[in-house]
């Protein structure tokens, strides 16, 4: 067996019995995440379906001072609760979460109502409860309504056109398709695969560097009769064997997840069957060798395992720095942006889920360049491992 | 057979190794002696090749430890100082590892495995993983990793720290074992009775090169000194005040 592989297989199996290993490369990434993931995002949207035509439930202090709101308030499907405040008495019951909202109906509101006078209602709310903003909202723009509404009765009263009251009109236009809509989710879904895979080589890298000097195995690997670069090129085979690991298993994590949310809900399209699944895996593999490289080259040059593991998770930003850079920007893919590893990988991923096509140019400038970095990381690995300062 | 010749080597300003020339042969165990500091780690390190003298040269059965590394190091058997084992490999995973890199086939290298963990008495853990091996376990495996290409040539740096008596024994019967089967065994101390009780010649070392060498009968005698230790410590003292600037400690 060539020793290049003699390395990777010991690493392999080595790194397979090593706890953290195995929970990072195999479990945190690959299917804690993709539930975390999933966890967070159909919340949301049971959220945002269920807002819609959420029964709203409005406590009403003396009712009896407004039957026409009352009914206008019904009509409009808030159910109503008679209670029987004062001032004093709503704050403490909002206060205490009694009632999320109290309407208090003033005594002298019907008076002045008929005298044309302003006639004050009083909205007891709490606004550091942050899911209460959407009732708070809803109760105010329909009291406003209901506000409007008599204006409109007086105006038509004194034989004026009601319009007259309406110069402005908005119309609200929504041009995003079902697809661009879930542009965030894609985002952060792209950010994920890509982390994930990284991490999936992160403890081997570390492992077999930083970890094999800390524990003294390090200089008697060096007395074997073997090119020192094969030494470092088997245990970067070893972590991109792990990353791939993790990228496959998180994709797949990803595509039930998708299937299961159901994103058609909300008019989302994200398209993750299968084939797309596996274009997606294909699409990262270029950066596989180039993560183990780096996070090699990191680890190989600390001291010890913990200032490895420092450096190594600053590392980890680098690639995401992009991700985030164009999520800042806003910046679409173009041949200049193809350039750059991992951001080229999250163009990639997100036309792929929206089922866009990008140019194939465009396609192999991703994986050519990231490839040819890679190797010349690998090299760069290599050149390193024969360095006297290796042992430290 | 081990030959160093004229080696040298600095480390920033300071000079670990200077001009050092010794010869240890075929059948006989040749002791390294000297303080901590005096150059012995990075004199061995030299012969296998993990670091490379600015000047002279080390031989090991003729092949260059500085020209031709790898052919040098097929003919020798390492256990460097403190040799680290790997945790979560059993004791024969180790060795088999190691027997692997040395070119052997799996089967070959898994006879040589077995042959050798019968020779260290190693059979009650070479199954286990190396994680909480005794001091002992681990040094047994590390030589057998050492020897699993059946080197001539067998070079240890301080093999005996940490040991018990049992295991100190034990690795002394192993090295009058190999040398009496031909072999040359080359290995560091600071510990005088190490030396004496093992040693068919010793090469004193101190600041960096050699003050001595010899049988202990030989360099008992040239010291006049009637015991070992003495004969050291004298030949230490005088090294340093022979050195420019030397204070003799």
């Amino acid at each position: 067996m060539h020793p290049i592989l003699s390395v990777f297989a010991k690493e392999f199996r080595e790194n397979l019995r090593e706890r953290r290993t195995v929970v990072t490369a195999l479990l945190v990434g690959p299917v804690l995440l993709p539930a975390l993931f999933a966890a967070i995002l159909s919340q949301q949207l049971q959220r945002s379906v269920a807002e819609a035509d959420h029964p709203l439930t409005l406590a009403v202090a003396h009712l009896e001072r407004a039957p026409n709101l009352l009914g206008f308030l019904r009509q409009y499907g808030v159910t109503v609760a008679p209670v029987d405040y004062d001032d004093a008495g709503a704050r403490a019951a909002v206060k205490a979460h009694v009632h999320a909202l109290v309407l208090g109906v003033s005594g002298d509101f019907g008076a002045r109502l008929a005298a044309g006078d302003p006639a004050p209602l009083a909205l007891y709310s709490d606004s550091s409860q942050l899911g209460d903003a959407r009732d708070i909202g809803r109760v105010r723009e329909l009291v406003r309504e209901y506000g409007a509404l008599l204006a409109r009765l007086r105006v038509t009263a004194r034989g004026i056109d009601p319009l007259l009251l309406s110069p402005i009109v908005v119309q609200d236009i929504d041009v995003s398709t079902p697809a661009g809509r879930s542009v965030l989710i894609l985002g952060t879904l792209s950010y994920l695969i890509l982390l994930t895979t990284l991490m999936g080589g992160l403890y081997l890298a570390i492992d077999a560097t930083a970890g094999e000097r800390e524990r003294g195995s390090l200089e008697p690997l060096l007395t074997v009769p073997v090119r020192r670069e094969w030494l470092i090129f088997g245990k970067i085979l070893a972590a991109c064997a792990y990353m791939t690991l993790s990228l496959t298993l998180a994709v797949t994590a990803f595509a039930i997840v998708l299937h299961f949310i159901g994103l058609e809900r909300l008019g989302m399209s994200v398209n993750l069957g299968p084939g797309v699944a596996l274009a997606v895996i294909a699409a990262c593999l270029p950066l596989v060798p180039l993560g183990a490289a780096l996070m090699t080259i990191v680890a190989a040059f600390t001291r010890t395992y913990r200032e490895a593991q420092t450096w190594v998770g600053l590392v980890l930003l680098v690639p995401t720095l992009p991700l985030m850079f164009a999520g800042a920007m806003g910046l679409r893919p173009s041949a200049a942006l193809m350039l750059v590893p991992s951001l080229s990988q999250h163009f990639l991923i997100t036309s792929l889920l929206r089922a866009e096509a990008l140019p194939l140019t465009w396609v192999a400038l991703s994986v050519g360049v990231t490839l040819a970095l890679g190797a010349l990381f690998i090299a760069v690995a290599g050149r390193l491992y024969n360095r006297e300062r290796l042992l430290g | 057979m081990i030959e160093a010749s004229h080696l040298a080597k600095r480390f920033g300003s300071v000079a670990a190794v200077r001009d050092l020339s010794f010869t240890a042969r075929d059948g006989r165990i040749t002791g390294l002696l000297g303080p901590n500091g005096a150059g012995k780690s990075t004199t061995l390190r030299m012969l296998y090749a993990v670091l490379r003298p600015d000047s002279g040269d080390a031989l090991v059965d003729g092949e260059s430890a500085v020209r031709t590394p790898l052919a040098a190091l097929r003919r020798l058997g390492v256990l460097p100082h403190g040799a680290g084992i790997y945790p979560n490999l059993s004791a024969r995973e180790n060795i088999e590892y190691f027997g692997a890199l040395h070119g052997l086939s799996r089967a070959a290298a898994r006879i040589r495995t077995e042959e050798l963990i019968g020779l260290l008495e190693m059979r009650e853990f070479a199954q286990r993983r190396a994680r909480g091996f005794s001091q002992g376990e681990r040094l047994k495996t590390a030589l057998a990793r050492a020897l699993v290409h059946g080197p001539r040539n067998l070079v240890l740096d301080e093999p005996t720290t940490g040991l018990d008596v049992m295991a100190v024994r034990a690795l002394r019967r192993l090295l009058g074992q190999l040398r009496d089967a031909g072999h040359c065994v080359l290995f560091s101390s600071h510990v005088m009775q190490e030396v004496s009780a093992l040693c068919d010649e010793v090469v004193v070392i101190a600041h960096g090169t050699v003050v001595a060498c010899g049988t202990p009968a030989e360099i008992r005698a040239r010291t006049g000194e009637a015991g070992l230790e003495e004969a050291f410590v004298q030949l230490i003292d005088a090294a340093g005040a022979a050195l420019p600037g030397g204070d003799g400690s």
